[in-house]
This record gives structure tokens, C-alpha cells and sequence, in this order.
């Protein structure tokens, strides 16, 4: 009995997240039945994806005992700086063309990240509040403030391709054909934690800085790899942005870090480390995503959407707190009952 | 198998570092040969600690080779350590204490060979058949974080022996372990020397010294002052080598006026997963030992009667009146001190001057009647016990942080007196602390109970309870097991109160 609650509940507390988002999702659907729908479903989805992709680079660094809140600024970074590239260079470099663009810039800024960190052993949030703030100004002084409605033809092309169409009564449900490549990301990311050393060398870290290191895993090569990585991700992620979005804002997407965070924290990863799933970290953006939706159709003005988020952090922050100091004072119950045994 | 693999697996040679201004090792020399199962032993901040860093890979010496197998070099990685067969054990395991037992025993083989993939069955596997091979009992599919302390140590060893260790080195491995806990890590040892591994026990405790080791080396201020076989050596030269000066082994305690009522009186305190009917009087001028196995509950006595984690359960009287300990508050009210075990982070404020600490405890003592500080009584107190405690520093002024630890621990302990404290609750007392100032500590604790204080000591170093306790109490399993009073205060009466 107690076993099948432990499983269902999941190691990151995944089942309790699910059964969350069910409880949001029904309770929203006796207030107010218009919530039940495709195209709901399909809204959430597809606002869902570009912080999806976000927060598997965001729970990889705070599996590893870091944090990143240059992310945003460097997604924005990388889309941005894509389509000022491809529009001066005149030939529509082509969606892959495009998404290779992108994740270079990303990685060399996240590079920039990791090398700081490893290098000089700094704390990793005030190092990605530094670059945040030099990307930023680098994008906005040397690259572009303005503001791009015509993207290149292959990508505008790509911002209204579906993967498939739901017609209900008048208005039409569409799923954006990017879900599918955001699902691997997912896979491929889990497939990475899970089942690479690299993988398990970003819990290892996170989960003790120095045995890591006795353990013989390169801690500073880690970092750099695991600041790359975010990068990449965010890259890819500024790129599915400007897409979606069809046009390039550079003052996009900047001050979203606490969402995405907030999503990932909720989604069982320790913000002390070595700990955090994919499907946990999908589960948090899902539910930050339906429970946004559902305070817009509540009528809650957008300015309480970011305090709510807010709570929702902290809240995830002291389950984690809570969980945590039950399981010592059991544990200290257990050895002392084994020591009398 | 019997036949001695003869030949050295492991030489040190002339190996030297500093930190800063600290020559930590000073042309150190180390042979070790195939199935050899040494003892490294020394006093804290001997080097002992360095040298295995530097032996592992962890820390690069300034100065000197390491030969291992035959092959020589003058530094070496972490990765490189291990693949030479060179394993330790730290005293905290050094476990991923999120990772499941099967992947700490299994992943660090893999990162000495360099793999890239993981197949969890494949992890598993390799775990499971070095656990059945240790022959011990182990979940190895249990995250390291639910186990006990015993059970995180068979990890590390399991860890240890998944890779060809030739060389294990153990670190104070016996610290947190029942008797019985002992004797099956003995044998494991003794498995591991028939199959030609060479085990280095690193440890201070001289009775297991001389039990499991066939050689000795012992260091001392960075360098090797003896070493041998064992049978070359007994407890008092051990002793001597480690310290460098005979060494003080008897009983020395203060007179005590039996007839005076308790200052402290304790009855029936408890405190869930902590301790349980723990009864007992402190007299004026009386030193309580309070000893016991890591875990036993001794530490979260000390804590429950100093406020830091309240008991839930029980009575407690200082000088005859009940007092309700809730907090912190409630005990400094009550006239009660407590000197914590890491003085570091709980005792001091490190880049805060020896002036400052000293009285911070007790600057509400030090008002004048305006209300604001009376600074010239403040510096009274201050050179007093400066002089009292012979805190070795150029002024008053300096740092907490340029101090040795023995210092370091003078300062927490004038910080209480200067409250004149009527009772002083002190947690490992010594801990990290050189032999001679060590001495002294415990004479600063005689003269105080001389004045009538009634002082409880907190520690697992029996010959220290020995040498300055009028009584102490054996916990286990948290409750008091055995009171041990008077003559029959000796290091073997208490060691067999602590363990089964």
C-alpha cells in the first residue's frame, strides 16, 4: 500500500503534480465549461513550448547545484541576431540554416557562462546576472533595438505550419508542428541525464561539489558543458520564440527567468542540486501554464499573473524545505531504532 | 592466497606543500608495500590529511615524487590516482548521497575507464556482484540518503573495491561504528590483504592502532618522526612520538564538596529520535563527562540543556529553581554555557577581533547605568581573561581568523566566562585542537570548576573524560546506560559501557 503510494508519487513528486494539474483542470471546468476544450488544450500546449524548452537547460544547471538567469536574455540574444544576420545577408538561410545560427550564438554565450564559473569558481548566480546584463546591452547597442516584422520566408512559413487541425463549430484548434520537435528535445535531454556519464556527472555535482570531484569526474569541464548546453537550449528556445511570434523583438522574453525557474523548481528539481526529471520540469511548465490560463479566463488582470508565479516559487521552495526535514527527522528515528536493534 | 606480492605498490618521496605561510608537509617519505596494512598516525593538523590528498591526486605537492607500480611522477590527477589502484575512504565517504547505492559503487570504475554511456542493469550488476563478493548485505537499488552510517561506509568499500584498489586508504574509519561494526570492517580488512591490497588506517586512536596494523608511521608537525613495525612500538611511545612530549595519562581532578546541593538537576528529559529519561545532578564545582557512540544522543543532550533543541520532556533546576528551557534566551537567563563542536561556524565571529569576542556574550553585563556601554569596564574584562586563558596573539585587536585552534577555542571559552556562567556545557572541547593547548584547555575547566562552576564535558575522547571528570555518563541509544563515578573513572570501564 505504502509502496504503491511511494511509486505513483514519483521520486521528484511527479504524481503529486499531475494530480495537481487535474485538480486545476477540473475545478476550472465546473467554473467555467468553456475550459474544457481542444483548443485550450492546444493553446496550453503550444504557449508551453518555448519555456518547455527553456527549463530542460534551466534544470539541467540546477540539477548540477547552479543556477542561470542568463537564459532568457540569451535565447532573445540568439533569435534576434539570426534574422538581423539572415535579413543582411540577403538569401533566406533555410529553417535548419536558421536553427544551426542560433544554436552557435547560444552555446559560445553560454560558453562565456561556463568558463567564467569554472575558471574562476564564482557563484553562478551573480556571474549570470553579470553576462545577463552584458548581453543584453551587447544586443541592444551593437546588434539591433528595432523591432522585425518580416522574418525570412522558409521561417514565416514554419510560424503557421500545424501538425494537425481540430475543427470545432467555427473556430479551429491547430497544434503547432513544433511540438514534436520540442518532445524529443525532451527525450534526448532525458536520455542525456539518465543515461550518460555527463548525465550523471551534473547529479553527481550537484548532489556533492568535492566527492564529485574525488570521484575523478572533470568538475570544471562539467560546468562548462552543462553552461553550453543551457546556452544551446536557450538558443534553440529564441529561435522557436521569434517563430511562434512571428517578428523579433529584442526586448522579449527578458524577465521571463522567473516563470521558467518557477516551472523547473515545482517540477521536484532541488534548488540545492542533484536532484529534477524531465517529466517532473514538463509537468511544472504544464502547470504554470494552465494555471495562468486559468487566471485569464478567471478575468485576473495580467499584473497578479506574476505574483501568482511568484507565490507558486516559494511555495515549491518550502515543499521542498518541508519534505526535507521530515525525511531527517525519520531518518535519525530509523538509525537510532536500528542501533537499538 | 598467502604469498606476499612483495614489492612497494605505493612510494612517497620526499613529498612537501605549503598553504600560505604553513609548511603542512615538510619532505615526506611514505613506502608501501603489497598487502601491508598500515597505520598512518598523528595528532589533528599533523599533515596526515594532506598527504593523503596529495597520495590521491587531490591536492599537488610543491616538492618530491610518487612511485606507483614503478611508474614515477611528480603530480597526478584525481582520475589518474584511481586508475593506479589507489582508493580512499574519507571520513564523510564521499558519497552522492541522491544517487542510488548501485551507482556509487559502479560509477566511479567507469570514469576511470572513461566511459560515456550508462546502462543501469549493466551499473547494477557490477554493484551487485562487488557486494556479494564483500559478502555484506546491501540494498543496492536504495538511494545513499536513506541509509544508516554503517551501511554508507560498506558503500564507500564496496566503491573502493569495485575498482582493483591496491592501496585503501580509510580515514578514521572507526569513528561512528558499534564494537561489533568494528570487527566486521577488521575482517574485511583481513580478506583484502590475502588478495594483496595494502589498507592504510588513518587514525588518532592508539588501542586500534596497535590491534589491526602490522606498521606504524607517525607523523608529526608535517614530517615522519617514527616508523616501524608495530611490535616496535606500545601506547606510551606511540604517544610520545605523536606528541612529541610524555604525555600526561593520569587522573587529575579537582576536589569536590559532596555534601553541597546540585547546581544542576536534571530529571526524566526526553526528546523524540533523541534521548529518553536522561535523570541526573550536576554538584558546584563538579566535571560531568557525557560520552557516547556517534548518534547515541549525546551531542542533542548538551543541545536540549543549552535551548538549541529544546527537549519535549523532563525537568530541569539550576540552583534549586525550575527553569523552562525553551530557547537559547531561556538558558543564558538560567546562568547556563555552552561551548559548540564547531566552534567555526556556531562559536565565533571569525574576522571579528579577540576584543570583541570575548565579550559578546555578555555586553548586557557591561552597561552602565546611562544605558550605553561602559567601554573601560568592557576593556578590564577583556585583558583579563586575555591573560587568564594566555591566548597566544600579538593584541587584543587580532583576528579571530589569524588564531591556531586551540586559541580559537580559549576565546569561546572566555566569551562564557565573562558571563560567569553557573553552568558550562562544553561539546568536544578539544577537537581539532594541539596537544598542548589541549592541556590547558582542560586545566582552564579544572580551575573553573575549582571556583564552584559546574562544568558537563561532551566528547568521544576517553582519555581526556578520564583525565579531568569527577563522573561520567555512558550513553547509548539515548539513555544514560552506565554512570561511571569516582575510582572506576578509566578508559576501559568507559569502553565497555559504549558498546555492546
Amino acid at each position: 500500500m505504502n509502496r504503491w503510494v511511494n511509486r505513483l508519487r514519483g521520486r521528484n513528486n511527479e504524481g503529486v503534480l499531475a494530480l495537481t494539474i487535474l485538480v486545476v483542470v477540473t475545478a476550472m471546468t465546473l467554473v467555467n465549461p468553456d475550459f474544457f476544450t481542444v483548443s485550450t488544450l492546444f493553446g496550453i500546449l503550444r504557449n508551453s513550448l518555448v519555456e518547455t524548452v527553456f527549463a530542460l537547460g534551466v534544470l539541467i544547471v540546477i540539477i548540477s547545484g547552479g543556477i542561470d538567469v542568463s537564459f532568457p536574455v540569451i535565447g532573445i540574444f540568439a533569435g534576434y541576431t539570426t534574422i538581423v544576420i539572415a535579413q543582411g545577408g540577403g538569401s533566406d538561410p533555410g529553417v535548419l540554416g536558421a536553427l544551426l545560427v542560433a544554436v552557435v550564438i547560444g552555446s559560445l554565450l553560454g560558453l562565456v557562462n561556463g568558463g567564467l564559473i569554472a575558471r574562476f569558481g564564482l557563484p553562478t548566480l551573480i556571474v549570470t546576472l553579470g553576462t545577463q546584463g552584458v548581453f543584453r546591452g551587447v544586443l541592444l547597442a551593437y546588434i539591433g533595438s528595432k523591432y522585425i516584422a518580416e522574418l525570412p520566408a522558409s521561417i514565416a512559413q514554419l510560424s503557421t505550419t500545424d501538425l494537425f487541425v481540430v475543427q470545432q463549430g467555427p473556430v479551429a484548434a491547430r497544434l503547432h508542428v513544433f511540438v514534436v520537435p520540442v518532445v524529443l528535445l525532451c527525450l534526448a535531454v532525458h536520455w542525456l541525464l539518465q543515461r550518460t556519464m555527463f548525465g550523471r556527472g551534473v547529479y553527481a555535482l550537484g548532489s556533492d561539489a568535492e566527492s564529485a570531484r574525488r570521484a575523478g569526474f572533470p568538475v570544471a569541464r562539467l560546468q562548462l558543458a552543462i553552461y553550453a548546453l543551457v546556452g544551446l537550449l536557450a538558443g534553440i528556445a529564441g529561435i522557436a520564440h521569434v517563430t511562434l511570434s512571428r517578428n523579433a523583438n529584442p526586448y522579449e522574453l527578458a524577465g521571463t527567468e522567473l516563470d521558467i525557474i518557477a516551472a523547473v523548481v515545482l517540477g521536484g528539481a532541488s534548488i540545492l542540486g542533484g536532484r529534477g526529471s524531465v517529466l517532473g520540469t514538463v509537468l511544472g511548465v504544464v502547470l504554470i501554464a494552465v494555471i495562468k490560463n486559468s487566471l485569464i479566463l478567471m478575468g485576473v488582470p495580467g499584473t497578479w499573473q506574476r505574483a501568482a508565479v511568484g507565490v507558486l516559487l516559494v511555495a515549491g521552495v518550502s515543499i521542498q524545505a518541508l519534505g526535507a526535514r521530515r525525511k531527517a527527522a525519520r531518518r535519525r528515528a530509523v538509525e537510532l531504532e536500528e542501533a537499538r536493534a | 592466497m598467502g604469498t606476499t606480492t612483495s614489492g612497494t605498490v605505493l612510494a612517497a618521496r620526499d613529498i612537501s606543500k605549503r598553504f600560505g605561510g604553513v609548511q603542512a608537509l615538510d619532505s615526506v617519505t611514505l613506502e608501501i608495500q603489497a598487502g601491508d596494512v598500515r597505520c598512518l598516525a598523528g595528532e589533528n593538523g599533523c599533515g596526515k590529511s594532506t598527504l593523503i590528498k596529495i597520495l590521491s591526486g587531490v591536492e599537488v605537492p610543491d616538492a618530491g615524487e610518487i612511485e606507483i607500480g614503478g611508474t614515477v611522477r611528480a603530480r597526478m590527477s584525481p582520475a589518474d590516482a584511481l586508475r593506479a589502484g589507489i582508493q580512499v575512504i574519507y571520513q564523510d565517504f564521499s558519497l552522492f548521497p541522491n544517487l542510488t547505492v548501485a551507482e556509487n559503487i559502479a560509477l566511479t570504475p567507469l570514469i576511470a575507464h572513461r566511459r560515456k554511456l550508462i546502462d543501469p542493469r549493466d551499473v547494477r550488476a557490477r554493484a551487485a556482484a562487488v557486494v556479494a563478493e564483500l559478502g555484506v548485505r546491501l540494498d543496492v537499488d536504495a538511494t545513499v540518503e536513506e541509509l544508516t552510517v554503517a551501511d554508507r561506509q560498506l558503500t564507500a568499500i564496496c566503491r573502493a573495491l569495485a575498482e582493483q584498489a591496491r592501496v585503501l586508504f580509510m580515514d578514521e574509519p572507526t569513528t561512528a561504528l558499534t564494537q561489533r561494526e568494528v570487527r566486521a570492517l577488521f575482517r574485511v580488512v583481513q580478506t583484502l590483504r590475502e588478495r594483496g591490497v595494502a589498507t592504510v588506517f588513518v587514525s588518532h586512536k592508539l588501542d586500534e592502532v596497535l590491534e589491526i596494523s602490522q606498521h606504524v608511521t607517525v607523523m608529526r608537525n608535517g614530517a615522519v618522526v617514527a616508523s616501524g613495525r608495530v611490535e616496535e612500538f606500545d601506547r606510551m611511545s606511540l604517544a610520545r612520538a605523536m606528541t612529541g612530549r610524555d604525555v600526561r595519562d593520569q587522573r587529575d581532578v579537582p576536589s569536590l564538596d559532596g555534601t553541597a546541593r546540585p547546581v544542576l538537576s536534571v530529571e526524566g528529559l526526553g526528546l523524540d529520535g533523541a534521548f529518553e529519561d536522561v535523570t541526573f545532578d550536576l554538584r558546584p564545582g563538579e566535571i560531568l563527562g557525557i560520552t557516547g557512540l556517534l548518534g547515541s544522543g549525546r551531542s542533542e543532550i548538551a543541545e536540549a540543556l543549552f535551548g538549541v533543541t529544546p527537549a519535549q520532556r523532563g525537568r530541569v533546576e539550576v540552583g534549586g529553581e525550575q527553569v523552562d528551557i525553551r530557547g537559547i534566551d531561556d538558558a543564558v537567563a538560567a546562568g547556563i554555557g555552552y561551548v559548540p563542536s564547531d566552534r567555526l561556524t556556531e562559536g565565533l565571529f571569525l574576522d571579528q577581533s579577540i576584543a570583541d569576542n570575548v565579550v559578546a556574550g555578555s555586553l548586557d553585563l557591561h552597561r552602565a547605568r546611562s544605558g550605553l556601554l561602559d567601554r573601560a569596564r568592557l576593556a578590564r574584562t577583556i585583558d583579563t581573561f586575555f591573560a587568564a586563558l594566555r591566548i597566544k596573539a600579538p593584541s587584543v585587536a587580532a583576528p579571530i581568523r589569524s588564531l591556531s585552534g586551540g586559541n580559537q577555542q580559549r576565546v569561546v571559552l572566555a566569551k562564557w566566562l565573562a558571563r560567569g556562567p553557573r553552568v558550562l556545557v562544553l561539546n568536544s572541547p578539544t577537537v581539532g585542537v594541539d596537544v598542548g593547548s589541549k592541556e590547558e584547555i582542560l586545566d582552564i575547566l579544572r580551575r573553573e570548576a575549582g571556583r564552584g562552576t559546574g562544568v558537563i564535558v561532551v566528547s568521544d575522547d576517553i582519555p581526556e573524560l578520564v583525565s579531568v571528570c569527577h563522573r561520567v555518563l555512558v550513553v547509548r541509544r539515548g539513555r544514560i546506560h552506565q554512570v561511571v563515578g569516582g575510582e572506576r573513572v578509566t578508559e576501559d570501564s568507559i569502553l565497555g559501557g559504549l558498546s555492546a
